[in-house]
């Protein structure tokens, strides 16, 4: 079973609700993000998105576009980001998501980076430019290798395209509760009940949902009415700050 | 003979719509009334009544003498672009997509920018119509295209500096595409160029092939017969898809595509997507980008703000591709020097884009001989770049007739 279906379940019978946290591989080098990632899943961290750094990642906020840019000056690749989850591998069980851009998939042949993704221990790709109209192109070969593309909803979708994209969804749901980019923000949508539950109709995976969360209390409000929440951009903050392993014990905390 | 695009937005395995959920809906509710559009004949005709009284076209069709004697070989024209009002053919398209916004009941427009002829372009239409305009340039563009700068603030629009990565217009691309993500119910992009997310590469050449199509009319009426050569430059490549496009299926008219050689091919200092890169995906797109092994996009560079740009339209990696137009690159210092040719020998002031082109057609028109026909699609004059030309030594002391 994929790792991520099975932390999901369980998360479920615990009657928990689930931490998925982004870091950026290789920020600010792949020393440090290494430790870091390890600091993070230790102190509670469900899931793991990893992400992996794009020169120009059109869907995220300073934060994380900083984050990429210090990891590509470091020499970070696709090639050195899948051998940091196989190491990472080695002493966790913990589901890691891939989350990136079209290009340096695409670039690497996708046939070859799902291939090397599975055998390097990742259970899922989240491509943020891959929209259920281009998915085609990439899913087949994440099939063929046993991992899950992990579907993006926004405020912007409708019902209908909703079940159009999770009609045949794996893994879980990744509902951005705003109109914008990547990036901590002081409030959560005010809508954040009432698009959920018309999510819900549509989809009977689990909805993780994100952008913007960066406090314990903003975590807590929005597992009331989602499965899991998804923390990058304070995340990746904090581990600047050196204050990674207080924070994930917050959100860890108000998550229960 | 001409290209097809299915419902995707495919140019061949080019093209596509790599883009953020979030806009997904918008991008599908701007095809909707794009296809509208076309055969509403109420939209139609105001587009069209805007296109010649205000815009000022048919732009004419000049044959400059001086040029063509010249470059000694064929006979040269030039599809007077430049005449248009704001100074460019980009005002084409941004009437034409500002009119789709009106139709979305969308009071606000957004637009990126490298020369700024796009964003000047946008910001007046936004003025025309009553709209509220962003532009986002890049803060290198800010200061080589100062002018088009002031322009835009005095039509009223407001100017974003982008202060990332290469602080050109890769960058303000990608700013505006973020922009875009937080402002999409209220904003309608405006892209300057046949490049982005479907529908924009197919919407953007349909508003700019009036340019072919009235060429096609004029040089008939000049010369009775059809041009051997078309010559334009290739950034984006919107004003070199808008005159190709209605002349894909003349076996006889060759189409050349002139991207930006930069400081030459060899010191990888260049905007050439074709010429030098691979397939890649960028800004909505798939199509030639120039990157590094791991799929990074890679710094272009150019004299020209308007051709600096790692990537080009999908259509033109087809067209590439399918050879129905040939693609070759002119040097920063060759396009300076056809800058000056076509300053002295005509007093006509070039973008240093269109520069681009004139210094192919220099190559051109002896090889095609007396026989020949060459229309060069001027885009857009160079008022914008005098600072530039003149930081570059202010040209030759002598040397013309």
């Amino acid at each position: 079973m994929n790792r991520i279906t099975q932390k999901f379940d369980e998360l479920r019978q615990a009657g928990r609700k689930g931490l998925v946290g982004y870091l950026t591989a290789g920020d600010p080098d792949p020393g440090a993000s290494e430790k870091n990632i390890r600091t993070a899943i230790e102190n509670g961290l469900d899931v793991l998105e990893l992400g992996v750094p794009f020169s120009d990642p059109t869907a995220d906020g300073p934060t994380i576009q900083a984050a990429s840019h210090r990891a590509l000056r470091a020499g970070m690749t696709l090639g050195k980001s899948l051998e940091l989850v196989r190491r990472l591998r080695r002493d966790t069980a913990a589901p890691i998501v891939l989350f990136g851009y079209a290009n340096p998939f695409f670039r690497r042949g996708y046939a070859r980076a799902a291939e090397e993704a599975a055998a390097a221990g990742a259970d899922g790709l989240l491509v943020v430019d891959l929209p259920f109209e281009e998915k085609d192109e990439l899913c087949p070969h994440l099939d063929r290798n046993g991992l899950f593309f992990i579907p993006l909803v926004a405020p912007t979708t409708s019902a209908a395209r909703a079940t159009k994209l999770l009609a045949r969804a794996q893994g879980f749901v990744y509902y951005i509760m705003v109109r914008g980019v990547t990036g901590a923000r002081e409030r959560l949508a005010a809508d954040l009940a009432a698009q959920v539950g018309l999510l819900r109709r549509c989809a009977t995976l689990p909805i993780a949902v994100g952008f913007g969360i960066q406090r314990g209390e903003q975590a807590r409000a929005a597992a009331q009415v989602a499965d899991a929440v998804v923390v990058g951009s304070a995340l990746v903050e904090a581990a600047q700050k050196g204050t990674l392993a207080t924070l994930v014990r917050e959100l860890r905390r108000a998550l229960g | 003979m001409t290209s097809v695009t299915d419902k995707k937005g495919r140019f061949g395995i080019y093209g596509g719509q790599y883009v953020a959920e979030t806009l997904m809906p918008a991008l599908i509710e701007l095809d909707l009334a794009r296809e509208q559009a076309k055969t509403d004949p109420t939209f139609q005709a105001r587009l069209a009544e805007l296109l010649k009284t205000y815009v000022g076209r048919p732009s004419p069709l000049y044959l400059a003498g001086r040029l063509t004697e010249a470059f000694c070989g064929a006979r040269i024209y030039l599809k007077r672009e430049d005449l248009n009002h704001t100074g460019a053919h980009k005002v084409n398209n941004t009437i034409g997509q500002a009119l789709l916004a009106e139709r979305l009941g969308k009071r606000r427009l957004m637009a990126e920018t490298g020369a700024g002829q796009h964003g000047v372009a946008t910001a007046t239409a936004a003025a025309l119509l009553g709209m509220e305009c962003v532009v986002y340039m890049g803060e290198t563009d800010i200061h080589r295209q100062a002018p088009n700068v002031k322009r835009m603030e005095l039509l009223g629009a407001k100017v974003i500096s982008v202060s990332s990565g290469t602080r050109t217009l890769k960058d303000a691309m990608s700013e505006a595409l973020r922009a875009w993500v937080a402002e999409v119910d209220t904003t309608f992009y405006v892209i300057g160029s046949v490049a982005g997310p479907h529908p924009y590469p197919t919407m953007v050449r349909d508003f700019q092939r009036i340019i072919g199509d009235e060429t096609r009319a004029q040089i008939l009426d000049a010369e009775g017969r059809l041009p051997s050569m078309i010559i334009a430059c290739v950034g984006g490549g919107s004003n070199a898809a808008g005159i190709f496009y209605p002349f894909l299926g003349d076996a006889g008219v060759k189409l050349v595509g002139v991207e930006a050689a930069g400081l030459g091919m060899a010191t990888g200092q260049h905007a050439a997507s074709i010429g030098a890169g691979k397939v890649g995906i960028l800004h909505g797109s798939k199509s030639y980008v120039l990157q590094d092994d791991d799929g990074q996009i890679l710094n272009a560079h150019s004299i020209s703000a308007g051709l600096d740009y790692p990537g080009v339209g999908p259509e033109h990696a087809l067209w590439a591709d399918s050879k129905l137009v040939e693609y070759c690159s002119i040097t920063d210092a060759e396009a300076l020097a056809a800058f000056y040719d076509l300053t002295r020998l005509e007093g006509i002031l070039p973008a240093m884009e269109s520069a681009h082109a004139v210094a192919e057609a220099r190559k051109r028109a002896p090889l095609l001989g007396p026989d020949g026909v060459i229309v060069i699609n001027l885009s857009g004059r160079g008022d914008k770049d005098i600072e530039t030309a003149l930081a570059h030594g202010g040209g030759p002391a002598g040397g013309y007739p």
